[in-house]
């Protein structure tokens, strides 16, 4: 569900968030309207923006960890974690974790990549956040979820900036509430 | 912080004790320092952070640069906290957008650190964060960068040190500031 829709409509902090990403046609390659939020961790309002609209969202619901996506999630998690009081969970590609690891694997458009997670990072029912920049097909916010869910962790929502136009509409990724700020920027040029 | 063993803030123990050691990783010799056990504990990865914004705040800092991955963590909490820019320095093809590049040496060969063009201007003054020094050749790939846009590197700052390695020398006569010695 997108923020607007969901107690944040006409809120002048999403047009400034919205604002700030930076479209970047042909990348990685050609047909790709790349959302880079860099530009949004350059305009310091916009950012501190971003977070507390997830922090005020998420700061009375019981969160005690907020698993983002390596590496654009470690962007934005570590500061709500800190914010909201949990602990942060890095969710990261093959071989980068030092300790024994969990995996998943997910889908691209060619082939499979995979998700680790520390095992012990995430106990059983605690309540989760997951976080990403953006949510495309929602495959690596599934993959995200199988790792916490296997450690009997209960993934309150799913995360993002940015949703791409697969996911307006659904309010929910495999049974679990997904929140979005804003629409990609820009894409309305080339429609 | 570094150096200064008998004002050493009381916080500084409660993080190094959070501080992972992982023998043989990423190969057999190595001790790796892990601090995803840091983020782990709210109020040690909180202490981290307010250590770094109390030096800073007041040093009127407008960008701060973190070396992919790990100074991700870091680098934008402190970022949001003084009230600067927040810069991701990445490994090669993941910016989008136009960069410049700057080479380091690894053990076996070199690697690439990229910056966008445009994200810093002239007469910006710099903070890099990163997890951990050991070589410093990442660290002074990204003084390198920064100051080819014109910016002014104010310091570096990492969580951990590994002061054998020396580091600290081949950081351009910028200073080193570090929370944790690992020897």
């Amino acid at each position: 569900m997108f923020a607007a829709e969901n107690g944040l409509k006409g809120d002048p902090r999403l047009e400034a968030i919205s604002a700030a990403i930076r479209v970047v046609p042909n990348f990685p390659k050609k047909g790709i309207m790349f959302q880079d939020i860099t530009t949004l961790l350059l305009d310091r309002k916009a950012f501190k923006h971003t977070i507390d609209i997830f922090v005020d969202r998420y700061k009375d619901m019981q969160i005690s960890v907020v698993a983002g996506v390596e590496a654009r999630g470690f962007l934005f998690g570590p500061s709500i974690a800190l914010a909201i009081g949990a602990k942060f969970v890095p969710l990261r590609k093959p071989g980068k974790l030092p300790g024994k690891v969990i995996s998943e694997s997910y889908e691209l458009e060619y082939g499979h990549d995979r998700l680790e997670m520390h095992v012990g990072a995430v106990e059983p029912r605690e309540r989760v956040i997951i976080i990403d920049d953006l949510v495309a097909t929602g495959g690596t916010l599934s993959a995200a979820m199988s790792l916490l869910e296997s450690q009997g962790a209960e993934v309150v929502e799913c995360a993002c900036v940015i949703g791409l136009p697969e996911v307006k509409g659904q309010h929910k990724l495999k049974g679990k509430p997904l929140y979005v700020l804003v629409e990609p920027s820009g894409l309305d040029e080339f429609c | 912080m570094s150096g200064n063993k008998e004002e050493e803030d009381p916080r500084i123990h409660g993080i190094k004790t959070k501080i992972r050691v992982v023998p043989d990783f990423p190969k057999k010799g190595i001790m790796f320092q892990d601090i995803t056990t840091v983020l782990l504990d709210p109020k040690a990865f909180k202490d981290t952070i307010d250590l770094f914004v109390e030096r800073y705040r007041d040093k009127n800092i407008s960008v701060v640069a973190g070396i992919e991955a790990r100074g991700f963590l870091f680098g934008p909490p402190i970022a949001l906290a003084i009230g600067a820019k927040f810069v991701p320095l990445r490994k090669p093809k993941k910016l989008p957008g136009e960069t410049i590049f700057e080479e380091y040496e690894l053990e076996y060969g070199n690697d690439r650190l990229e910056m966008h063009i445009g994200a810093v201007e002239a007469g910006d003054r710099a903070l890099v964060v990163d997890d951990l020094i050991a070589t410093g050749g990442t660290l002074c790939a990204a003084i390198n960068l920064l100051e080819r846009v014109g910016a002014e590197v104010v310091e570096c700052a990492c969580v951990i040190e590994l002061p054998e390695l020396q580091g600290r020398q081949r950081l351009k006569g910028k200073p080193l500031c570090m929370l944790v010695e690992y020897r």
